[in-house]
C-alpha cells in the first residue's frame, strides 16, 4: 500500500461562507431523487417494473381516504420519536433509546390506563399523558446521568437499554400483565374507554395521538428557537468547551435535552397505546425508535421539518407493504430506501456547507 | 449442579470459547477502526450482511473457508462506504454508522426475501465442524475447552495474535495507532491519514463480518433474522473494557462469554426455573453496561477517536 502522498489525487474541505439558495434546495432534491434511484434498482433486481413499482407505493400511501389516514396514523408516533432525536441530536447528545423509551410510555399508560386510576373520566388521560413523560425521561435519565457522571458513552447505553426495557417487557406480559382473557398471548388487558384517545372526527380512524403530535412538533420549536434552554442546547451542540467558557452549565443542559427527549419518545408510546392499539404487546413498535433518527436527520433536526419528514417516511413504508402485496417485491425496500436517504442527506448537509477541493 | 462445580467443567469452558468466538472477530475489527480513530457503529449491521453472505455463499455452493471470505469482502464493502463518508467527508461517525446498520440490515433482509421468496423455515448448511488438534486436544481439561473446537474458532485467536503483532510490531501497526492518537503528526511525516484511516475501517469492517458469519457458519448452520441480536454493541462495549489492547480484548470477550455460558446453564438449574428467563437473558446487556461504568474512568481512549481530519484547518 502506497501511504505517500505526492502522487496521488488528494482532496480536501474548504468552508463557503454563503451557500446559494440552488446549493441550499438542490442538494436535498437530489437526494430524494437518488433515493427513487436506488429504489429503481432494488425493483428492477427483484423483477418489478420500478414504474409500476413508484405507482403502487404512492397509491398504497395516499391513493384513497383509507390510504392517507392509515399513513397518517403510522406517522404520529415517528413524529414523536423523530422529534425526541432531533432534540437530542441539536445538542450531540445520541439518544438512540428511543424504542425503549416508547415502551416506557406504553407501559405506564397500560398499568395506569386500565382501571387503577380511581379518578373521574376526564383526568384520566391527563394524567396518564403527564406520566408517560415521566416515564420516558426517567429511562433516558440513567443514561444521562452515567454519561455526566462517570463518562460513560450514551450511544452503547442507550443502545443496549432497548434491549434490555424490550426483555423487561416480555417478562411483565408473561407475568403480572398478562391478560387472563389473552388466550396464551403475551398481551396486556385493554384500556378502560375514558383511557383510551378519542377520534378526532367520528367516523374516520385518525386519533387524537396526531393532534398532539402537531402540537409537540410546534411546542419544540418554540423551545428551540425562542427559549434560553433551546440556546443553550444548540452551544453545547455547537461545541461543548466554547459553551463551559460562556458559562453554560453544560451537564446539567444535556440532563434537561435527555428529560426532554426521553419524554417526546414516551409519548409516542402512549399514543400507540391509547390512540390505536388499546393494549400492549411486544410487537407495538416495528422499529419506530430507529426510524426516527432517519426523520430526525431528514428533517435536518428542524421539529417542524420532523412533521414532514414523517409523513414521508411514513408514506413510504405504508405504501411499501400495499405495494408488496401486489408486486412480487418485499416490502424491505422501504427500509432500504430510507437508510440511504439518511446516509446521502448527512453527506448533502456537509455539501452545502463546505466544497471539495483538490489538494 | 453447584454453580461453582459448573465453573470447573470443561464443557462449561468450550462452550464460553464457542460462544467468545463471534464477539472476538468482531471485537477485533471495531479495536482495529477505533484504534484508527473511527467510531464504527456500522458493526451491527455489517455483523447481520456477513452472517447472511457467508451462509448464502455456502448454500450456493462454495466451500466453507471461501463463504468466510466472502463474508469478509461484503463486510469490506460496507466498511468501505463507511469511512469514505466518515473520513474524506468527515461526517458524523454516529449518524453515519447507525445509517450503515440501518442499510446494511435491510439490504440484508430484501436479499434473503428475494433468495428464498417461499420458505418458512430457512435452510440449512454443512457447517463448520469440531476438530481436534493433535495431541494438544489430549491435554486433559484444556484440550477439551480450547483445543476441540471448529477452525474459525482456531482462527479467530490467531487473529487476536495477528492484530496484536501488526498493531505493536510493525510500522503499519504504528501508523494506525499514531492517526488514532495525533493525526496531524502523521500528515506532517508525509503519509496520508485518509487512507490509514480507510484502510483500517474497511479491514476492521470485513472482521466484524466474519464475527457474524460465525453465527451462521459455525455456532449454527442456518440464517435467521435477529440473529446477531445486538452482539455488535456488545462488542462495541467490549473494546472499551479491553482499552483498545487485542488481548485485554479477548479476555473480556472470554469473561463476557463465560458469564453467558453461565446463566444459561443456571437457568436450567431448580432454582433458575423459577426465575423468569428474561432476567437471564437481560444480563449480558446489563454486564456490558457494568463494564462500561466500571472501565471508562481509566480507560486510555484513542486521542483523536471520533475527531475527523481536514488537512483544510489547521
Amino acid at each position: 500500500m502506497n501511504l505517500r502522498k505526492n502522487k496521488r489525487v488528494t482532496m480536501r474541505l474548504e468552508p463557503i461562507e454563503n451557500p446559494t439558495m440552488l446549493r441550499r434546495l438542490g442538494l436535498p432534491a437530489a437526494v430524494l431523487a437518488a433515493t427513487f434511484l436506488v429504489a429503481s434498482l432494488l425493483a428492477m433486481i427483484a423483477g418489478a417494473n420500478p414504474f409500476s413499482v413508484f405507482g403502487l407505493i404512492i397509491k398504497g400511501a395516499f391513493g384513497s381516504k383509507f390510504a392517507v389516514l392509515e399513513t397518517l396514523n403510522r406517522a404520529t408516533p415517528l413524529i414523536f420519536t423523530g422529534l425526541a432525536v432531533a432534540v437530542a441530536f441539536r445538542a450531540k447528545f445520541w439518544n438512540i433509546g428511543a424504542e425503549a423509551q416508547l415502551y416506557a410510555g406504553a407501559l405506564v399508560t397500560v398499568v395506569l390506563g386500565t382501571g387503577l386510576l380511581p379518578w373521574p373520566a376526564f383526568a384520566i388521560l391527563p394524567a396518564l399523558f403527564v406520566c408517560a413523560i415521566l416515564a420516558g425521561a426517567i429511562v433516558l435519565l440513567v443514561p444521562a446521568l452515567l454519561k455526566t457522571r462517570f463518562g460513560v458513552d450514551e450511544v452503547v447505553t442507550t443502545l443496549l437499554f432497548n434491549f434490555i426495557f424490550l426483555l423487561f417487557i416480555s417478562m411483565l406480559l408473561e407475568g403480572p400483565l398478562k391478560d387472563p382473557m389473552g388466550m396464551g398471548w403475551p398481551k396486556s388487558a385493554r384500556l378502560i374507554p375514558e383511557a383510551r384517545l378519542p377520534r378526532i372526527v367520528d367516523g374516520l380512524r385518525l386519533h387524537w395521538g396526531f393532534a398532539l403530535a402537531l402540537i409537540s412538533a410546534g411546542l419544540v420549536w418554540i423551545i428551540q428557537t425562542r427559549s434560553t434552554l433551546g440556546y443553550e442546547m444548540r452551544a453545547v451542540g455547537l461545541n461543548k468547551e466554547a459553551a463551559a467558557f460562556a458559562g453554560i452549565p453544560v451537564n446539567r443542559v444535556l440532563v434537561k435535552t435527555a428529560l426532554l427527549s426521553g419524554g417526546l419518545a414516551a409519548l409516542a408510546g402512549f399514543s400507540e397505546v391509547a390512540g390505536l392499539k388499546g393494549s400492549l404487546t411486544l410487537d407495538l413498535s416495528p422499529g419506530f425508535g430507529y426510524t426516527g433518527i432517519i426523520v430526525a436527520m431528514l428533517a435536518l433536526l428542524n421539529p417542524l421539518g420532523v412533521v414532514v419528514a414523517a409523513l414521508f417516511v411514513a408514506g413510504i413504508f405504508v405504501g411499501a407493504d400495499s405495494m408488496s402485496r401486489a408486486a412480487d417485491v418485499p416490502t424491505y425496500l422501504a427500509d432500504i430506501m430510507l437508510a440511504s436517504a439518511l446516509l446521502m442527506m448527512v453527506l448533502a448537509i456537509m455539501l452545502t456547507r463546505f466544497r471539495v477541493v483538490r489538494g | 449442579m453447584d454453580i461453582i462445580e459448573i465453573l470447573f467443567t470443561a464443557s462449561f469452558w468450550a462452550a464460553a470459547i464457542r460462544i467468545a468466538t463471534p464477539l472476538i472477530l468482531a471485537t477485533m475489527g471495531e479495536l482495529i477502526c477505533e484504534r484508527a480513530g473511527v467510531l464504527n457503529l456500522g458493526i451491527e449491521g455489517i455483523m447481520v450482511v456477513g452472517a447472511f453472505a457467508g451462509w448464502m455463499a455456502v448454500y450456493s455452493g462454495t466451500g466453507l473457508w471461501a463463504g468466510v471470505a466472502v463474508a469478509f469482502i461484503v463486510g469490506m464493502a460496507f466498511g468501505l462506504l463507511h469511512s469514505t463518508l466518515t473520513v474524506p467527508f468527515g461526517l458524523s461517525q454516529h449518524v453515519v454508522g447507525l445509517g450503515v446498520t440501518l442499510l446494511a440490515t435491510s439490504a440484508t433482509y430484501y436479499a434473503y426475501r428475494l433468495a428464498l421468496p417461499e420458505v418458512t423455515s430457512p435452510p440449512k448448511i454443512a457447517a463448520f465442524q469440531p476438530y481436534e488438534i493433535p495431541i494438544l486436544s489430549d491435554i486433559p481439561f484444556i484440550g477439551e475447552a480450547l483445543f476441540s473446537q471448529t477452525p474459525f474458532t482456531y482462527f479467530a485467536f490467531l487473529l487476536v495474535l495477528a492484530v496484536a503483532v501488526v498493531l505493536y510490531r510493525t510500522p503499519l501497526g504504528l501508523a494506525v495507532r499514531a492517526v488514532g492518537e495525533n493525526p496531524s503528526a502523521v500528515a506532517a511525516q508525509g503519509l496520508s491519514v485518509t487512507a490509514i484511516r480507510m484502510g483500517a475501517v474497511i479491514v476492521g469492517s470485513g472482521f466484524m463480518a466474519m464475527g457474524g458469519a460465525f453465527l451462521t457458519m459455525s455456532a449454527f448452520d442456518s440464517f435467521f433474522f435477529e440473529m446477531v441480536n445486538g452482539r455488535g454493541w456488545i462488542c462495541i462495549a467490549l473494546v472499551v473494557f479491553g482499552s483498545w489492547r487485542p488481548g485485554k480484548a479477548l479476555l473480556g470477550a472470554i469473561l463476557f462469554a463465560a458469564f453467558d455460558a453461565l446463566q444459561i446453564r443456571v437457568q436450567q438449574t431448580e432454582i433458575g426455573a423459577e426465575i423468569p428467563y428474561q432476567i437471564f437473558l437481560m444480563m449480558p446487556y446489563i454486564l456490558s453496561i457494568l463494564a462500561l461504568v466500571v472501565m471508562s474512568r481509566r480507560a486510555e481512549v484513542p486521542a483523536a477517536l471520533m475527531v475527523p481530519f481536514n488537512k483544510g484547518e489547521r
